[in-house]
């Protein structure tokens, strides 16, 4: 044991990778039951900051390094890379794991490390009262679960009274966020909330669709991630559910979940937070700079796709937020504490997207000390299997914060008191 | 050469019934100790501690608990995972219903409930064995995940079903949350791995241990000779469901610090730790030790090795990574297959003769 030891010490003492000017580690996951949604954000995310490296020379002159980590979306092994990058000066985390987000929210708060969780994560975060180190802007779950709602009110003239909706979500933390949200909206109008949980991987969801051909639920929501998403939409087309009722979460509509189940996935709703495609001038930049020129990140297939847009967008944001915080500083070689304060001042209007090639990709915001959440508007699109194409069928769709903000400041206020946090931004 | 037995006599029969009879074995034990105990947390950072460290010494209880009951009594479980959720959500409940309370008498609580209920689980082992006690125990692993996700008062009605450790301390230092520092964390796994080890080590050299063994080898040569089979299976049940139960409540408070439960205690946890024991040695206190390190130390080493000196792209790393240590546990098992206990126990009658073997 002692020279296994030894070994790993040498090992590690020449790992260390070389200090660079702007570290971000991208902790992605490429192997296991989620690498169908992993691979295409890690992609994304790398492609962004390469084409900034590129084109731009960095931001403000300072090469963006991201080094990648395996973390399989294995909580243990998200804390081992956590560790692993963050002596190396990670300027911020972006984990796309909810699991992973609950337990480094403690520790990016003791090591004052900035953690950017765009759409998933913990909801409260939002509060940034409480969660001074924790951005989850533009939207997060509970947005989406009311902006799904609001949708399905709209389709049935303002009226949800009596009718049932299913849930199908992944049992974790993940899959359980909405919950709280649907349930609190079933009392405000009037619908029956079927909670219908999938196990860990979710390749087996025989009897889950079973119930569902029994209970008939009038529509179904689903909070899925990896394989699950495709099981789900095969199983749906399996039981002729009519795939215009069937709804999922932002993380459980990229080509990969609706590919599997070819004309059966026809008319299956999501939810975005972005645009999708690749009809946006920045792609014209990426061909040249990073494309054809060989850089792509990963196998170079998913450009375009909806997680390869997301993880581009996250990058995009994280980029903002490092040119505000050089901006805010007044120096080019920033520190993690001085992100997170361009990431608490961020401003990103249409005007900024269209002028990084983006324009009418996602929704302006603008951060603040309280508000680390911004607007959680979200569009729904619908997949075509003929054009094998996602569409977007509504504008951007603002959530019910009369409902979502009480519920947001009881989860911040009970995590606070559970860690002697004292609010701040008063 | 390194063993120099001359001269190295024993006057009383205490010197021969020492856990290590060997002078040189007793030296290299105490060099081990020492060092573990004096210098190791001197030079001890985050990454040792959170991603290397830690877990092996929680692994190792928890292997040490499994060995007791497979190793020592025979009996196969693949309840662990379950187990040590119960020892979790156990800890979690006392932490934050007794906030002053010493974290420590949390972790032991949690461990006593998690014997309570590995006693309960462990009753059908009386009607059945083998395999068929394999799948009962597999049962129970999956009744107690689907517990603590369905009854949203374990987790204190949290929005996510996640548990999230807050700060608590031990002797004024603080070994949960994030505040803790990492040699906190790794002396207060430490101090426990090592007491339970000790503990474990002379249950299983007295009366309990050898009742369990004589269980193990024949149950109804056994019972012929006067062992109770009912309070020496249900004792191996209760010490082993301890260990497990203070394992896991380790791993969730001090070393992940917010564990969801189907996710960090599910059935793959089970197969993890039964690997660990076979790979180790069945029915070895230093087996579960080797096997904690192989399974824990491995990965991250090749990981290290493959992205970090290499280069490798991660997700190749990963697979990569997946086939050696497959690769090594077939190669491992059929060189030895009583584990790296044996080959160390071989090695070391090899050395004992070395340099003039006859």
């Amino acid at each position: 044991m002692r020279k296994t030891l030894t070994a790993l010490a040498l090992a590690l003492a020449a790992a260390t990778p070389a200090m660079a000017e702007l570290v971000v580690p991208n902790l992605s996951y490429r192997t296991g039951p989620y690498a169908p949604g992993g691979i295409p954000y890690a992609d994304g995310f790398n492609d962004y900051f390469t084409l900034l490296n590129e084109r731009d020379g960095g931001i403000g002159g300072e090469k963006v390094v991201t080094p990648e980590c395996e973390t399989a979306y294995n909580t243990e092994k998200g804390v081992e890379c956590y560790e692993a990058t963050k002596g190396s000066g990670a300027l911020v985390y972006n984990p796309l794991s909810t699991g992973i987000t609950y337990q480094l929210i403690p520790k990016v708060s003791a090591d004052k490390i900035p953690l950017y969780t765009p759409g998933y994560g913990r909801t409260s975060a939002a509060n940034g009262k409480v969660f001074e180190w924790v951005f989850n802007y533009p939207a997060n779950y509970w947005d989406a679960a009311s902006v799904a709602i609001k949708y399905l009110l709209d389709q049935n003239g303002g009226d949800l009274n009596g009718k049932k909706i299913a849930l199908v979500y992944h049992n974790s933390a993940y899959g359980k966020e909405p919950i709280r949200t649907l349930t609190e909206l079933s009392k405000k109008h009037g619908y029956t909330l079927i909670e219908i949980p999938v196990d860990h991987p979710g390749q087996e969801q025989k009897s889950q669709w079973l119930q569902i051909r029994r209970d008939k639920p009038d529509y179904v929501l689903m909070w899925g991630w990896g394989v699950m998403n495709a099981v789900a939409i095969q199983e749906a087309a399996n039981i002729k559910y009519p795939m215009e009722n069937f709804i999922g979460v932002w993380w459980s509509g990229s080509e990969n979940d609706v590919l599997p189940a070819g004309d059966g996935a026809n008319g299956y709703k999501s939810l975005a937070m972005h645009g999708t495609g690749m009809d946006y001038p920045v792609y014209a930049d990426l061909k040249q700079y990073v494309y054809d020129a060989g850089k792509a990140s990963g196998a170079g297939d998913q450009v375009g796709s909806v997680l390869y847009s997301r993880g581009m967008y996250a990058a995009l944001v994280i980029s903002e937020a490092i040119r505000k915080a050089q901006e805010l500083a007044g120096t080019s070689a920033i520190n993690a504490v001085q992100l997170r304060d361009g990431f608490e001042q961020l401003e990103i209007t249409q005007e900024r997207m269209t002028e990084l090639g983006l324009p009418n990709f996602g929704q302006a915001f603008k951060a603040s000390c309280e508000d680390h959440g911004g607007p959680g508007a979200a569009l729904i699109q619908q997949w075509d299997a003929a054009a094998k194409k996602w569409s977007l069928i509504t504008d951007f769709i603002a959530p019910d914060d009369e409902v979502l903000v009480p519920l947001v400041m009881e989860d911040s206020a009970a995590f606070a008191a559970e860690n002697n946090i004292a609010e701040r931004c008063n | 050469m390194f063993y120099r037995e001359a001269g190295d006599f024993k006057t009383r029969y205490v010197d021969d019934a020492q856990t290590f009879p060997i002078r040189f074995d007793r030296l290299r034990y105490y060099a081990v100790v020492a060092v573990a105990f004096g210098v190791v947390p001197f030079l001890i950072n985050d990454y040792w501690a959170n991603a290397v460290l830690v877990p092996f010494l929680i692994y190792a209880i928890a292997a040490i608990g499994l060995n007791i009951l497979t190793g020592y009594c025979g009996q196969v479980s693949l309840g662990t995972g379950g187990f040590m959720a119960v020892g979790a959500y156990a800890c979690y409940k006392l932490m934050t219903a007794f906030p002053e309370v010493s974290i420590l008498i949390h972790v032991l609580l949690a461990g006593g409930i998690t014997a309570a209920v590995g006693v309960l689980f462990g009753l059908p082992s009386l009607r059945i064995k083998g395999f068929y006690l394999a799948v009962a125990t597999l049962a129970a692993q999956f009744f107690l995940v689907w517990l603590f996700n369905k009854v949203p008062w374990f987790y204190n009605y949290s929005a996510s079903g996640q548990i999230s450790a807050p700060e608590r301390t031990f002797l004024g230092h603080a070994v949960t949350g994030a505040g803790t520092t990492a040699a906190a964390k790794y002396l207060f796994c430490l101090i426990i791995l090592f007491a339970l080890a000790w503990l474990a080590r002379n249950l299983t050299r007295g009366t309990v241990g050898r009742k369990w063994m004589a269980i193990r080898d024949m149950d109804i040569a056994a019972e012929i000779i006067g062992v109770n089979p009912l309070t020496t299976k249900l004792t191996a049940f209760a010490v082993s469901s301890f260990y497990i139960g203070v394992a896991g409540a380790l791993f969730f408070s001090v070393y992940l610090g917010a564990v969801e439960v189907g996710e960090a205690f599910g059935i793959q946890k089970s197969f993890l730790v039964l690997f660990m024991i076979i790979i180790g040695g069945l029915g070895s206190i230093f087996g579960s030790f080797a096997g904690a390190a192989f399974l824990v130390l491995l990965p991250v080493l090749l990981k290290n090795i493959l992205v970090g000196q290499f280069g490798w792209a991660t997700d190749l790393a990963a697979h990569v990574e997946l086939m050696i240590v497959g690769g090594l546990i077939v190669i491992f098992l059929i060189a030895e297959p009583h584990g790296l206990a044996q080959l160390w126990r071989l090695a070391k009658e090899k050395l004992r003769l070395w340099p003039f073997p006859h």
